[in-house]
C-alpha cells in the first residue's frame, strides 16, 4: 500500500485524515488486540472465531439448492435446455469443425478452406497484415498438429459467444429502459465479475451436464456482464438530437430502438462483442478443469506431466487465436461502411464475399482429392514439442540460470513470502478485520469501510478464515511485487511517445491472452511451488499497472507540464510534484484492476498447488458440494469487492479534487 | 384565420414533481424564486400564436428557454401547464399513436448538430421519416431523391454523413425534415454550428427554399442579426419568458424592455427597418408622386431619400397600392442615426 500513500506525493484531500477520530479508534482497537495477542493474554476465542460459532452456511445452501433443483424442478428445465437446443447447436458446430458424428454430417471442413476464408475476412477488415494473421493462425494450428483440439475449443466458442452477446444485449436494453432492472442487476454484476471462475463451473456442471454443454453455459454466463455494461453505456451515449430526430420522424418505440438507438450505439456494441469473444476464449480454455476437451485440456494435461515444449506450443496457439480474435473484432469496431460509386457492378460491391466464398469452395474441393489439404495427421505435423522440451530443460539446467532461479526461489520463499504469510496468519481475526476496515475508511471513507467490515466479517464467519488470509497474502505479495516492476516501467515508457506506444501495444496484446497462459512461464522457471504462483500472478498483474501508469502520465494536460517547465522544475521535480499526483487517480484504476486480476489468477494457480481457497474450490469440482463451492467463491468475491469499493471510491474523490472528473 | 400553432400560458418546469409545484406556486414568482425551490423554469407563462405561412424566429441567449419552447410545440417535451394547439388540436391530449401520426404527416425539424443517423447514407437519412411511416421503397426513394436535389446535394446520395462537410450535413438535415412535406417546420439553431461564411450561404439557401415552399416556420437562433434577416416576427426570450414578440421593424424602433434595447443598440437600424415600418396611415391626405416600395429598407432608399424633395413620401405594397405615407425626416433620422 505504501506506494499509493497519497501524502507521499502531495495530493490534496487527505490532510487531517490521520487525526480522524474514527480512523484512530479503528487502528487503536486493532493494535490493542494485537498487543494482547503478542503478550499472550488474548483469549483464544478472540484470535479465531471458534468452530462452534460458525454458521453452517454451506449445508444450508446445499439444502436450498436441493430444494430448488429437485423439488422445484429447476434441474428439469436446465437439463432440457442442455440436452435440447444447446447440445444440438454444440453438436452441429462440432460436426462442422472437427467432424463429430452428428447432424448435419457435413464436417469436418478442411483446414485449408477455413484458413482461406479467414484470410479473406482478415483482408477485408484490416488489409494484408490482418489477412496474414488470420490465415497464419489457422495454418500454424494445422501444421503444428493441434487442429482438432483448437476446433473443439472453437466449436464451443462459436456457440457461446453469440448467445452471450444476445443475452447481454437484451439484459443491457432492459437495464437501460427500466431503472429497477438496472438497480437489480448492478450488484449481481459486480459480484459476478469478482467471482472466481471455479464457482461458475460447478453449478454449470450440476445443472447442465458435464462436458461441452456445461462448458458453454459457464462461458456464456462469464461473458455476459461486460456486454450488458457496454450496451447500456452505448444506448445512454446516443446523442439527444439523434433521438429527437428519430421522434420527429415519427418513430414508434420499436422503430426507435431498432432503427435509431441500436445502430447509433454501434461502436459500443461492437466493443462489447470484442469483450464477449475475448472472455469466452479465456473461459473456454479454463473449462478444461471440468473436463471440457480442447486446447485448454491439452495444455492442462501437458503442464501436469511437465511437458514444457508441447505446453509452449499449445500456449502459442492459444495466444495466436487470442490476438487474431481480438484484432479482427477491434478492426470491425473501427470499420465504417463505405459507399460505392454509382454504377459499380454487383459483383464488385461484394467482391470480398465472393472471393472468400471462392477460396472456401476451391480448397474444399481440392481437399476431397488431396488428403493433406483436408487434415494433417499426427505423423505429418511439424510439432517440435520434444526438441523444445529438451531445449528448455537444458537451458534451465545451465548452472548460471539454475543458480538465479534457485536463489530467487529461496530468497522469495524464505525471506519474504513465508514470513509475510505467517505474520498475516498470526494477526487475530478481529484485529485483521479492523485493519481492513481502517484501510477502506482511509481510502474511500465511510461507505467502503462499512462494506469492508461487513464483507470481512462474513468471510470470518464462513469458517475458511485461514485459507482466505493465505489467498489474500498471495494477492498482496504479488501486487506489491508487480507495482515495483510495473510503475517504474510505466514511468520510463511514458517519457517518450515511441516507448509509450510500444509498451501499450505489448500490454494490450498481453491482456488478450487467456490467463491460463501465464502459468506456462511460471512453471517453466520455478517448477511447482509458491514462488511460481506469485510469479504467474505478477506477470498477469504487471500489465494493468504499467498500462495505467503510462496512460495516467500521458494524459496530464500539456499546459500543466509546460507550466512546471516554465517554473524551472527539473525532470525529477516535475515527475514527483506534478505528473505523478495528477496521474494517481488513473494509476489507482490500474492498481484496482491489478488486485482484481490477482484474485482471479490466484484461484487458477491452485493448479500449481496452493493452500488457499482456490485449492479447496478446485477440490469441490470433483464432487457435488455446491454449497461449499459457493461459500468459497463468495469469500473470494467479498474480499475482492472490499478492495474494489475502497480504491474506486478513493479514485472518484481524487478525480473530483483534481477537477479531472 | 386560425393560427397554426397557438400556445396559451405555457409553463415547462424541470424538477422532481413539477405539476404539483406549479399548482401550488404563488402568483408572480420569477425565475430565481423558482430556482430557489429546486426547480428550473424552462418556459414561463408563454403565450404566442404562429399563423400560416409565417416565419416566427425565437431569439435568446443560451439557457433562455428557446429550445425548450420549440420542443414543447412538437411535444418532445410534455408541458407542465397551459395549452398548446396545433391545427386546432390540443397536442397534450393526443395519444402516443396520434402524436406519431401528427409528426409523420405535419411536422419537420432541423437540429443544431444535425442529428443525422451515422450508419445511413444521405439518401437513407432523407428517406428515414418516409420509411417510418411505411412508404414503399420505390416511392420513398423517388421522393428522397427529389428533396436531395432540392437542397443541392445531387451526386452525394450514397455518401455517409461523416464524409460530408458541416454545411452539407445540415443540408441533409434540412432535406430529411422536408421529406414528408410538413406543414410546420421547426428549425433549432440550424446554422449555429457552421462557419460564418457557410452560415450566410445557408441562410440565403434557406430563404430561397422558403420562397418556394411557404411553410409555417418556427426558427430558433441566438444570433440577433440572423433573426432580423429572416424573421416575419421575432420573439425575444429571457429566463424562459418572452420579453417581446413583434416584427423586426417594431423591435428595432420600439424595444419593449431594457433587455431588448441592449440587443438593438449596435444594430444599424436603417438596414433593418422597411419603408412599410415607418409609414403611417394616409388619413385622407393625397400623397403626391410615385410611391416607394414598402418592402425596401431605409438603407435601400438612402440615395433617393437624400435627393427627395417631398416631405411626405407615399409607400406602396407589392402590387402598387398605396398603404401609407412615410415622413422623409423620420427616414433620414433613422438613416443618419440621429433619432
Amino acid at each position: 500500500m505504501a506506494v499509493t500513500h497519497p501524502s507521499d506525493v502531495g495530493v490534496p484531500g487527505h490532510e487531517g485524515a490521520r487525526r480522524d477520530p474514527v480512523l484512530l479508534a479503528l487502528l487503536g482497537t486493532a493494535f490493542v488486540i494485537i498487543l494482547f495477542h503478542a503478550i499472550g493474554l488474548l483469549p483464544l476465542w478472540l484470535h479465531r472465531i471458534p468452530e462452534a460459532l460458525i454458521p453452517p452456511t454451506a449445508e444450508v445452501l446445499d439444502v436450498v439448492f436441493a430444494f430448488v433443483q429437485n423439488d422445484l424442478g429447476l434441474i428439469h428445465i436446465t437439463r432440457f435446455i442442455a440436452e435440447g437446443p444447446l447440445e444440438f447447436l454444440l453438436d452441429a458446430t462440432a460436426n462442422l469443425l472437427y467432424g463429430k458424428r452428428r447432424w448435419p454430417m457435413l464436417g469436418p471442413i478442411p483446414w485449408t478452406a477455413i484458413a482461406a476464408a479467414a484470410a479473406v475476412l482478415g483482408y477485408y477488415l484490416g488489409g494484408w497484415k490482418m489477412a496474414l494473421l488470420a490465415g497464419g493462425t489457422f495454418i500454424w494450428t494445422a501444421l503444428i498438429g493441434q487442429w482438432d483440439d483448437a476446433m473443439e475449443t472453437m466449436s464451443v466458442l462459436v456457440v457461446a459467444a453469440p448467445i452471450a452477446f444476445l443475452m447481454g444485449l437484451l439484459l443491457g436494453i432492459a437495464a437501460w429502459k427500466y431503472a429497477w432492472v438496472d438497480t437489480a442487476i448492478k450488484p449481481i454484476l459486480s459480484v459476478l465479475q469478482t467471482l472466481p471462475f471455479f464457482t461458475y463451473l460447478l453449478p454449470a456442471v450440476i445443472f447442465f451436464k458435464v462436458g461441452p454443454t456445461a462448458g458453454a453455459v459457464a462461458t456464456i454466463i462469464y461473458a455476459i456482464p461486460p456486454m450488458i455494461l457496454m450496451t447500456t453505456l452505448g444506448l445512454k451515449k446516443v446523442s439527444p438530437e439523434v433521438v429527437e430526430a428519430g421522434k420527429m420522424s415519427g418513430c414508434t418505440r420499436w422503430q426507435m430502438l431498432t432503427r435509431v438507438y441500436l445502430p447509433a450505439a454501434r461502436t459500443e456494441l461492437l466493443v462489447g462483442v470484442n469483450q464477449v469473444i475475448m472472455l469466452c476464449l479465456a473461459m473456454v480454455v479454463l473449462t478444461a478443469f471440468i473436463g471440457m476437451p480442447g486446447l485448454g485440456a491439452k495444455l492442462l494435461a501437458m503442464m501436469g506431466s511437465f511437458k514444457l515444449g508441447r505446453s509452449f506450443e499449445i500456449g502459442v496457439t492459444i495466444v495466436l487465436f487470442a490476438i487474431m480474435l481480438d484484432r479482427m473484432s477491434k478492426a470491425w469496431v473501427v470499420k465504417q461502411p463505405e459507399h460505392h460509386e454509382k454504377g459499380t457492378p454487383w459483383w464488385q460491391q461484394h467482391i470480398f464475399l465472393l472471393v472468400g466464398l471462392a477460396g472456401f469452395v476451391v480448397f474444399y474441393v481440392i481437399a476431397q482429392f488431396v488428403d493433406v489439404f483436408a487434415e494433417i495427421g499426427r505423423r505429418q505435423s511439424f510439432s517440435k514439442g520434444k526438441e523444445f522440451d529438451v531445449a528448455i530443460k537444458s537451458f534451465l539446467a545451465i548452472d548460471a540460470v539454475n543458480a538465479v532461479t534457485e536463489w530467487l526461489r529461496w530468497f522469495l520463499n524464505v525471506k519474504v513470502l513465508i514470513p509475510f504469510r505467517n505474520s498475516l496468519l498470526w494477526i487475530p481475526t478481529p484485529a485483521f478485520i479492523l485493519l481492513v476496515t481502517a484501510l477502506a475508511y482511509w481510502l474511500g471513507g465511510r461507505k467502503p469501510a462499512i462494506y469492508g467490515f461487513a464483507f470481512f466479517t462474513l468471510v470470518a464467519l464462513s469458517g475458511w478464515w485461514d485459507r482466505s488470509v493465505i489467498t489474500l497474502y498471495t494477492v498482496i505479495s504479488a501486487v506489491i511485487i508487480s507495482m515495483l516492476i510495473g510503475i517504474p516501467l510505466g514511468v520510463f515508457a511514458a517519457r517518450s511517445e515511441r516507448w509509450s506506444s510500444r509498451i501499450l501495444l505489448a500490454c494490450d496484446t498481453a491482456q488478450t491472452f487467456p490467463s491460463f497462459i501465464y502459468l506456462i512461464p511460471a512453471i517453466m522457471l520455478f517448477g511447482v511451488n509458491d514462488v511460481a504462483v506469485v510469479f504467474a500472478i505478477v506477470i498477469f498483474t504487471t500489465v494493468p499497472l504499467t498500462r495505467y501508469t503510462i496512460e495516467g502520465l500521458r494524459t496530464v494536460p500539456p499546459e500543466i507540464t509546460e507550466a512546471a517547465d516554465m517554473s524551472g522544475a527539473t525532470r525529477r521535480q516535475k515527475l514527483w510534484t506534478v505528473q505523478l499526483p495528477m496521474a494517481l487517480p488513473t494509476m489507482a484504476v490500474g492498481f484496482n484492476q491489478a488486485i482484481m486480476f490477482a484474485f482471479f489468477m490466484v484461484i487458477i494457480a491452485a493448479f500449481i498447488g496452493t493452500q488457499d481457497l482456490g485449492q479447496e474450490l478446485q477440490r469441490t469440482l470433483a464432487g457435488t458440494e455446491l454449497g461449499k463451492n459457493i461459500v468459497l467463491g463468495l469469500n473470494v468475491s467479498l474480499m475482492a469487492l472490499t478492495f474494489d469499493l475502497a480504491v474506486m471510491a478513493w479514485t472518484e474523490k481524487q478525480k473530483k479534487a483534481l477537477g479531472l472528473a | 384565420m386560425a393560427p397554426v400553432i397557438s400556445a396559451k400560458n405555457v409553463w415547462k418546469l424541470f424538477g422532481p414533481d413539477p405539476e404539483r409545484y406549479l399548482r401550488s406556486m404563488p402568483e408572480g414568482y420569477g425565475f430565481d424564486d423558482i430556482r430557489a425551490d429546486g426547480y428550473i423554469a424552462g418556459v414561463r407563462d408563454v403565450s404566442v400564436d404562429v399563423t400560416e405561412g409565417e416565419m416566427l424566429v425565437i431569439m435568446g441567449l443560451s439557457g433562455s428557454g428557446k429550445s425548450t419552447l420549440v420542443r414543447c410545440f412538437s411535444r418532445l417535451h410534455d408541458i407542465t401547464g397551459g395549452t398548446i394547439e396545433v391545427g386546432g388540436q390540443d397536442i397534450m391530449s393526443l395519444a402516443e399513436k396520434e402524436l406519431i401520426e401528427l409528426r409523420r404527416s405535419k411536422m419537420g425539424m432541423v437540429f443544431q448538430s444535425f442529428g443525422l443517423l451515422p450508419h445511413r447514407t444521405v439518401l437513407e437519412n432523407v428517406a428515414f421519416p418516409l420509411e417510418m411511416r411505411g412508404q414503399d421503397k420505390h416511392t420513398r426513394r423517388d421522393r428522397a431523391l427529389e428533396v436531395v436535389r432540392l437542397v443541392g446535394l445531387e451526386g452525394r446520395e450514397d455518401y455517409f454523413p461523416r464524409e460530408l462537410s458541416g454545411g452539407q450535413q445540415q443540408r441533409v438535415g434540412i432535406a430529411r425534415s422536408l421529406a414528408i412535406e410538413p406543414d410546420i417546420w421547426f428549425l433549432d439553431e440550424p446554422f449555429s454550428a457552421l462557419d460564418p461564411l457557410i452560415r450566410r450561404e445557408m441562410q440565403d439557401e434557406f430563404l430561397r427554399l422558403q420562397e418556394m415552399l411557404g411553410k409555417t416556420i418556427v426558427f430558433i437562433t441566438h444570433d440577433f442579426d440572423e433573426a432580423l434577416r429572416l424573421a416575419d416576427r421575432i420573439a425575444i426570450m429571457k429566463d424562459g419568458a418572452i420579453e417581446q414578440c413583434d416584427t423586426p421593424d417594431e423591435i428595432v424602433m420600439y424595444p419593449a424592455t431594457e433587455y431588448v434595447r441592449k440587443f438593438t443598440e449596435d444594430i444599424d437600424k436603417a438596414r433593418v427597418v422597411h419603408a412599410r415600418g415607418l409609414s403611417k396611415p394616409v388619413n385622407g391626405v393625397a400623397p403626391e408622386g410615385a410611391p416607394v416600395d414598402g418592402k425596401a429598407t431605409i438603407q435601400d432608399l438612402a440615395r433617393q431619400l437624400i435627393d427627395e424633395t417631398r416631405e411626405a413620401i407615399p409607400v406602396a405594397d407589392g402590387s402598387g397600392n398605396v398603404i401609407g405615407v412615410m415622413q422623409r425626416s423620420d427616414a433620414l433620422d433613422l438613416l443618419l442615426g440621429g433619432a
